[in-house]
């Protein structure tokens, strides 16, 4: 899973019929300092996140295994909103 | 499946349904030498590691196979606790 902070919204008309009433989020991956690193994603949004959350984001063929998106063409979806983040020493740069 | 330390955890109360109950922790990949690769990375723990620990995790949708029955939306889950690592060094390393 990937941390990522959500930075718009995507809209689309015709899609396919099993995405429907999906709310599909611009997420830009983030460290775990917070920190913006290179690389977006766009997902299906499973928990209501609002912009500027800091979402976590599970990918691939896991993403269908989330409640509301089963057997849905998606390979990527936000399954939770971050409250806090703690990090070892060992973790930190430097 | 790769090697990598747990560095921290990640508290989320609003998740999706069928993550409840589930640790997130914060993991840095490394290198069989233990040096660090890549970025960290979250994933689900089903050994009850902690953290500083040395672990190794599975990654795919294979990754959720550890919680079934129950279907868990899992990219990468700890699936061990490392005792000891050893590796045999060749003439190129």
């Amino acid at each position: 899973m990937l941390l990522a902070r959500v930075i718009g919204t995507v809209v689309a008309t015709r899609k396919d019929p099993r995405l429907e009433g999906k709310k599909l989020l611009i997420l830009r991956l983030v460290s775990p300092e917070g920190k913006d690193e290179s690389g977006y994603l766009v997902s299906v949004d499973t928990v209501s996140a609002g912009n500027r959350e800091v979402v976590i984001v599970v990918q691939g063929s896991s993403a269908r295994m989330a409640e509301g998106c089963k057997d849905i063409p998606v390979d990527s979806s936000i399954v939770g909103i971050v409250d806090t983040i703690s990090l070892d020493e060992a973790g930190k740069p430097g | 499946m790769t090697l990598g330390r747990v560095i921290g955890r990640v508290w989320a109360t609003v998740k999706n349904a069928s993550l409840t109950g589930q640790r997130l922790l914060l993991v840095q990949p490394l290198t069989p030498e233990l040096n660090k690769t890549g970025k960290p990375l979250i994933c689900l723990d089903s050994v009850g590691a902690g953290a500083g620990e040395l672990v190794y995790w599975c990654g795919g949708r294979e990754a959720s196979f550890t919680f079934l029955p129950v279907e868990v939306p899992a990219d990468r889950t700890i699936v061990a606790i490392i005792d000891e690592l050893s590796i045999e060094r060749g003439k190129d390393s």
